[in-house]
Formats: C-alpha cells, sequence, structure tokens
C-alpha cells in the first residue's frame, strides 16, 4: 500500500463518526506539525489524552516542592516543564522569585554532579514522569548508591500510564480507539495494551511520531474498526518491541512499588503511581501523592480535555483568559499539555 | 515530557557514549541499552531507552508495505 493511497482513504472515509484518543502529547503536537487533522474526513475525530505527566501532577506535589524550595540549605532539581505549573500557592518559578533555590536539568543524572559538587544542600530531584522517564530515575537511584551521595533525594509523583488507560476505557465510552504512546511502550512494551484491547475492544496501534507514522497507524486502526477487530498492533517497531526493555523493567521494579496516584482533575486511580519501595526511603524526599484531592482552578475544564471529552478549544477560557503566559490550568503550562500545544498551532 | 530523539553512537565510554544527534556530539548514557558503536539509539533525558533496528527512512517504507487495503472499497 502507498501513502498516497492511505491518504486518500483516510480524506474520503464517510461511515460512521470515530473518535481516536492521542495518548501522548508528543503525538499531538506531530499531528498539528504534520496538519494531519486538515487531510482526513472530519468524521475521524483525534483527541487528546492523559499523556503529559506534568498536566496531570497534583497542585498537593507542587506545594511540597516549593515547600522544599523554600527550606534553608535545600536546592530543588527539575525538568524545565514544572518550573510554571502551580500548586494551590505558588509555581518553582514564583518560589524561585522569592529566593529559593530550584535548578532546571535536562536528566536527572546531571543532578549527582550538582549534589557532588556543593555537600552542604540537600537537593530533592522532583521525579515527575511516565514509564519512560521511571527507569532514569532508577539510574540515578543506583548512582546515587554507589558514590554514596548523602545530599541527593526524590520527591516522587510517577505514573503508569495502563491504569489511566483502563479508567478512560471504563468511563468514557465514546472513545473508539488509541493511539499508543510511542515512548512509554519503548519500555513497558507494546504487550501491556493486550487487556484493554479485547476487554473494551478497542485498537490499541504503537506508532512513531513522524506524520507518515501517524497516517499509517490511523488507517490501521479504521481498518480495525471495520473488520469488527480489536488488537494491538505495533508499528513502531523499529524502538518498540512486544516484551519492552527488560533491563529497564527489572530496575523500576527493584526501586519502586505501586500505590494509588492522584491526577489533577481526575482524582485518585489505584495503583497509577510508582513510589520508592519501604527499603530505599532513605532516598526518599516525600511524595504527597495520596493525601489531597484539590479541585481545578475556576473555569478550567483540563479534566475534560485530559479525559478526552472536549476539544482545548472548547473550554469558555481558552486564547481567552488562559494562554502559556498567563495559564489557568496545567495543560496550558507545559510544552506537551493539549491546551498549550492547540495554543501554539491556532 | 516523554520526547526522545534518535542519535547515532561514536564513541563507547563506560556507561557513557558520545552521541551524533544531528551534527551535535552529546554524553548519553548507555547503561539501560546493549549497543555498540555505529548503532542509533533513542535518547530521553540523557539516557539511551533503546536501540532503533533500522534507520527511520527504511522503516517508514516497511510500515506501509504492511498495511491491509480494506478501507477503500466502503466509501
Ligand atoms: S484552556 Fe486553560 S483553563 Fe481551559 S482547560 Fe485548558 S488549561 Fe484549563
Amino acid at each position: 500500500m502507498k501513502l498516497e493511497q492511505v491518504i486518500k482513504a483516510l480524506k474520503e472515509y464517510d461511515g460512521e463518526p470515530v473518535k481516536i484518543m492521542e495518548v501522548c502529547g508528543t503525538h499531538t503536537k506531530s499531528i498539528f506539525q504534520s496538519g494531519i487533522r486538515t487531510i482526513i474526513s472530519p468524521k475521524i475525530q483525534l483527541i487528546s489524552g492523559p499523556g503529559c505527566p506534568v498536566c496531570v501532577t497534583s497542585p498537593a506535589y507542587i506545594d511540597h516542592l516549593t515547600d522544599l524550595s523554600l527550606k534553608e540549605k535545600y536546592c530543588v532539581l527539575t525538568f524545565g516543564d514544572m518550573m510554571k505549573v502551580k500548586g494551590t500557592k505558588l509555581s518553582l518559578t514564583e518560589a524561585k522569585a522569592m529566593g529559593a533555590q530550584v535548578k532546571v536539568l535536562y536528566s536527572p543524572l546531571a543532578a549527582i554532579a550538582e549534589a557532588e559538587r556543593n555537600l552542604d544542600t540537600q537537593y530533592v530531584f522532583a521525579a515527575v514522569g511516565f514509564e519512560t522517564t521511571t527507569p532514569i530515575y532508577a539510574l540515578l537511584l543506583d548512582e546515587i548508591r554507589k558514590r554514596k551521595i548523602k545530599n541527593l533525594k526524590l520527591a516522587t509523583s510517577i505514573k503508569t500510564i495502563l491504569p489511566a488507560l483502563s479508567f478512560i476505557c471504563e468511563n468514557e465510552t465514546s472513545i473508539d480507539a488509541f493511539l499508543s504512546p510511542g515512548h512509554v511502550s519503548v519500555i513497558t512494551g507494546s504487550k501491556i495494551y493486550k487487556g484493554l484491547a479485547s476487554t473494551y475492544h478497542k485498537p490499541f496501534v504503537v506508532a512513531g511520531f513522524e506524520g507518515e507514522h501517524i497516517l499509517a497507524a490511523i488507517y490501521e486502526i479504521m481498518s480495525q474498526l471495520k473488520g469488527k477487530r480489536y488488537e494491538v498492533r505495533n508499528l513502531y517497531s523499529n524502538a518498540v518491541t512486544e516484551e519492552g526493555n527488560q533491563k529497564a523493567e527489572r530496575l523500576i521494579n527493584q526501586y519502586f512499588e505501586e500505590a494509588n496516584g492522584i491526577w489533577r482533575g481526575i482524582g485518585m486511580i489505584e495503583q497509577s503511581a510508582l513510589k520508592l519501595k519501604e527499603e530505599y526511603k532513605e532516598y526518599d524526599a516525600g511524595s504527597r501523592e495520596e493525601e489531597i484531592i484539590e479541585e481545578l482552578p475556576k473555569g478550567c475544564r483540563c479534566a475534560d480535555v485530559i479525559l478526552g471529552r472536549i476539544q482545548p478549544v472548547e473550554c469558555p477560557l481558552f486564547q481567552k483568559v488562559c494562554t502559556p503566559l498567563h495559564a489557568v490550568g496545567p495543560c496550558m503550562v507545559s510544552a506537551e499539555g493539549a491546551c498549550g500545544i492547540w495554543y501554539q498551532n491556532s | 515530557m516523554c520526547v526522545a530523539v534518535p542519535g547515532k553512537i561514536v564513541k563507547i565510554n563506560g556507561d557513557y557514549a558520545k552521541v551524533n544527534v544531528m551534527e551535535n556530539l552529546t554524553d548519553v548514557n548507555i547503561k539501560l541499552v546493549k549497543a555498540d558503536i555505529g548503532d542509533y539509539v533513542l535518547i530521553h533525558a540523557g539516557c539511551a531507552i533503546e536501540v532503533l533496528k533500522e534507520e527511520v527512512a527504511k522503516e517508514i517504507m516497511d510500515l506501509f508495505l504492511e498495511l491491509q487495503e480494506v478501507l477503500e472499497d466502503e466509501t
């Protein structure tokens, strides 16, 4: 089959309307950049899912980070995306403006050099992410232990994607199929979607991030739906295997165990978080994941956006009150958040 | 946040490799993968998370060969 034939078929599709959720923010971005929405039939709707770890981070966790950053001789290390997300009081950017020590790193492993350079500062890495990033936190812990570093800990808000997808399958029945997150699948393997595909009768297609990858995946989803097949199909076999990266999985299992997770806007999803095992608690700077569930800022519809009930433009605050410079909700703050991506591309 | 980019390993030194990412040489931790010089790896947050099997261009060609023609007759 040729690309042109795929595009033609998707453009001319005139059957039942179909809703496909792209779980991962990087897919949302790529769908915009490649203009896919404009070349396929309006009957095929692509909606964003919960796949931006920053957007689903609970305000209580951000509060915990800002509190730590303001403590004497403490320094919070974080990915840049987290800087502008608000807790109930402050964001890390605002805490920094008040004199807190906050530093942006591109890799958790860069925290080692920081900690070894300033022995009298207690460093805390804001360990946020999905399965893609978790093995890197495990590597960091390996290194901390090997080098006997005493002044570096993790404050975790680590989530796993499968329980969230299961929650969506159970509660959002209008979604017909899923474009599985490519880089999460690199670690977990494509096998993890099998149960959901057969229980809920939804195609799960793992795809890469080029426009062509995504078109092929949409085509595969449409053909599965037409043939009433509900399977896991891996179209990113260049990087994703059925079993995933087993070494990474082993490391994750060595250090972390399942816990209930709080998803901003959604609430608690059982066993959807990973926290440090009891035996490694000396490296744990605390996680307030399970403690508080707050509401979203007034008027913000991030929860509906994350669950695929509305597109960002349908939020009354979108672009009017809520912009990346004055973000109301976390979906607008993060570069991978659905509202932010829609704003940048509209 | 789960962004990852491909790069080619040019040198290996223990747990780290020098990787060519879009003509820039970067240090990447390779402990999560079994990689050799010349391999393409997928890099996320300073770590290689998988060895890529083929070059991307070839994979996209194969991808289209794999798709079945089933949609067209319906519409
Ligand atoms: S546009 Fe702003 S206020 Fe509306 S859902 Fe998105 S982040 Fe929330």
